[in-house]
């Protein structure tokens, strides 16, 4: 039977000055099918400025079960975002 | 990580993704679903593009391939949620291929008339849309984002659809013939696309349970038939169904009794297109694997020469 | 019938019958991603030929774009034979396509210079599309070409059989000469070097051989045409015919 296909995970830039966001994957052979595929199915609506392939491969995830000592430790650092502090009345730009 | 956790999410609206424990049962319906909703989305293009080297307009033709190539596209977007959970999307063709899986018996049926195009798009994809909406919230994250980018596109589906009923409905009198027809032919196997009735449907439970599914057969096709049942109305053709009948205490319609002998029949295989449709899908398969193999070669010889 | 009006049928003409033959493709496709690249250039085809069709209707005043595409006959059909050659396999749709590519780049890139506002505009339009379209083909012939011994042979056998198609695209009757005089047609004779260079490069990349120039088939431009196109216009055709009086 024949091989499977190379996955790749397409992120495209839907306009200018935006990140690159995830769309899904395509299958190719090789990098420049890759971004012509991601293109055709991915960009039909004027969707896309920017295309980036990566093969599925080269993807790091971390891992659920590290999702407590990863992510919580975040949760109780309120000090991080400016909400936290009270200003004095009628201060200004700050 | 387990069963408990696992439904306490689920209970919680939570999506669950491609890396979370999930029960083996919950992995498998949903690669039976999702697979199969992506080869109905495949085997789909071939009614329709039946009709694309026909089409009796500029328009009509670049709308028409613009939708089917939009089917393909679902087909990859479904393909590439379902790969998320283990499974190439060789092994669910060659599935397809050897008979074991499923895929919507609405395609097992031919398009005799260009008004063909117009029923299915008003009816089938409107069927469609009805499902899809509600898959939007289904609790497996790659299948609702995929639910909810596949939404955005079919509208434009079923507006294509209807517009061409519209227009024949109010053509000449043998276009008007022609549209009455194509709905009479598609109108039952369109509210049959929703599945066996509540009663008949084993999955049902589990589905519901871990809202894969988050509404059962008989609400979206009671759903389908209150949305369309107007539409006819507006445009002037008639629904093949002589018990439809609004009714008010349920504030819904009230129909007819649907063949389940055809439904079993066309789902198990026996439909007037069932053996063309896997012969055509095979025959495209077959003949391209030349090529597939050749690029694979080609870009082998590469990676050769750059290292 | 005035000779721009002709001029604009031929390009049109091409366009159509070439996207009609890509629209064959639908789910026929080698792969899937391959299948929406098939229809995407189709579906630019089209959109080139209603352009010109748009335009050629204007300056007839009489017919609309849908009639020019589906009333006329066979010997009314000025498109290049190439376009009209069947699909076949996967590689033989894209020698065809690439020996046409790289003529429509050329001939387009020219045409955006042309003192006629509309074809200019038009041809700036589909050189847009007309560069992804030969960058697809040229991809696919040097990864058919130059990836296993049976797909080289193939595309090589495309090639043999295919080339004496191509003198064609370069003929310059009297009507591209008077309007070539008037700043608006495109010397089509002129285009032959670069695209010579852009073929033989490709095909080297492709480790295939050119075939020598024997007999070149002629005759689009005077309606003369394979016997192809009959079955294609019946096919395309057959709705409008059938039914004269409906509105679609």
């Amino acid at each position: 039977m024949e091989e499977n296909a190379t996955v790749w995970e397409v992120f495209i830039q839907s306009k200018n000055g935006l990140a690159h966001k995830h769309a899904g994957n395509v299958h190719a052979t090789d990098k420049v099918m890759a971004l012509e595929n991601a293109r055709e199915l991915y960009t039909r609506r004027n969707e896309g400025s920017c295309i980036w392939v990566v093969k599925s491969e080269y993807i790091v995830s971390s891992e659920t079960e590290d999702g407590e000592a990863f992510f919580d430790p975040s949760n109780d650092k309120m000090y991080r975002h400016p909400t936290f502090y009270t200003m004095p009345e009628g201060s200004k730009h700050i | 990580m387990n069963e408990t956790k696992f439904q306490e999410r689920i209970d919680a609206e939570k999506k669950i993704e491609p890396k979370d424990w999930m029960p083996d049962a919950y992995r498998k319906h949903l690669i039976r679903q999702i697979s199969q909703h992506a080869h109905s989305e495949i085997i789909g293009m071939q009614p329709e593009g039946n009709w694309i080297t026909r089409a009796p307009s500029l328009r009509a033709k670049m709308i028409l391939i613009a939708k089917v190539q939009d089917e393909a596209g679902h087909g990859l977007y479904l393909y590439s949620a379902c790969e998320t959970l283990g499974v190439s999307r060789e092994d669910l063709v060659q599935q397809l291929h050897d008979g074991k899986a499923k895929y919507s018996s609405i395609f097992n049926y031919p398009t005799l008339s260009w008004a063909d195009m117009g029923a299915i798009g008003w009816l089938v994809d409107g069927a469609a849309i009805v499902n899809q909406v509600s898959l939007q919230r289904t609790s497996y994250g790659p299948y609702s984002r995929g639910m909810v980018k596949i939404c955005k596109e079919e509208s434009f589906h079923q507006r294509q659809g209807y517009e061409i009923m519209a227009e024949m409905a109010k053509g000449t009198a043998e276009q008007k013939a022609m549209a009455q027809d194509a709905l009479n032919r598609f109108w039952w196997p369109s509210i049959m696309m929703f599945g066996p009735q509540d009663s008949d449907s084993p999955r049902t439970g589990n589905a519901m349970k871990w809202k894969i599914k988050r509404q059962t057969n008989d609400s979206l096709r009671q759903d389908f038939i209150d949305k369309t049942v107007g539409q006819a109305e507006v445009i002037g053709l008639t629904i093949p169904d002589p018990d439809l009948k609004w009714n008010e205490e349920r504030k819904s319609y009230d129909f007819g009794e649907m063949d389940w002998e055809e439904f079993w029949n066309v789902v198990n295989g026996n439909g007037p297109c069932n053996k063309q449709r896997l012969a055509h899908h095979k025959k495209a398969h077959d003949e391209g694997e030349w090529v597939r193999i050749a690029a694979k070669e080609y870009a082998k010889k590469q990676q050769l020469a750059a290292n | 019938m005035s000779s721009l009006f002709t001029y604009t049928l031929r390009i049109a003409d091409s366009s159509l019958i070439l996207g009609q033959r890509m629209s064959e493709w639908c789910s026929k496709a080698p792969t899937l991603e391959e299948d929406i690249a098939l229809s995407n250039i189709s579906l630019d085809m089209f959109g080139q030929a209603s352009g010109f069709y748009e335009y050629a209707a204007q300056l007839d005043g009489t017919k609309s774009a849908d009639d020019l595409a589906f009333k006329r006959n066979e010997r009314e059909f000025f498109n290049h034979q190439m376009v009209e050659i069947e699909n076949g396999h996967f590689g033989n749709t894209i020698v065809r396509n690439f020996l046409h590519d790289a003529f429509n780049f050329l001939f387009y890139n020219a045409l955006a210079s042309s003192k006629d506002e509309t074809l200019a505009a038009l041809a700036a339009k589909s050189l847009k599309e007309v560069k992804y379209h030969l960058r697809h083909s040229s991809n696919w012939l040097i990864r058919l070409g130059d990836g296993t011994e049976v797909s080289n042979k193939k595309v090589q056998d495309s090639l043999n059989e295919i080339w004496q198609f191509t003198g064609e695209l370069f003929e310059m009757d009297k009507i591209d000469t008077k309007l070539l005089n008037c700043g608006i047609a495109v010397d089509n004779s002129s285009l032959k070097e670069e695209w010579d260079t852009i073929v033989n490069k490709t095909l080297s990349e492709a480790k295939l051989i050119r075939p020598n120039d024997t007999y070149m088939a002629t005759g689009g431009k005077k309606g003369m045409h394979t016997e192809y196109l009959g079955f294609i216009l019946a096919e395309m055709q057959f709705l409008q015919r059938a039914y004269p009086d409906a509105k679609w």
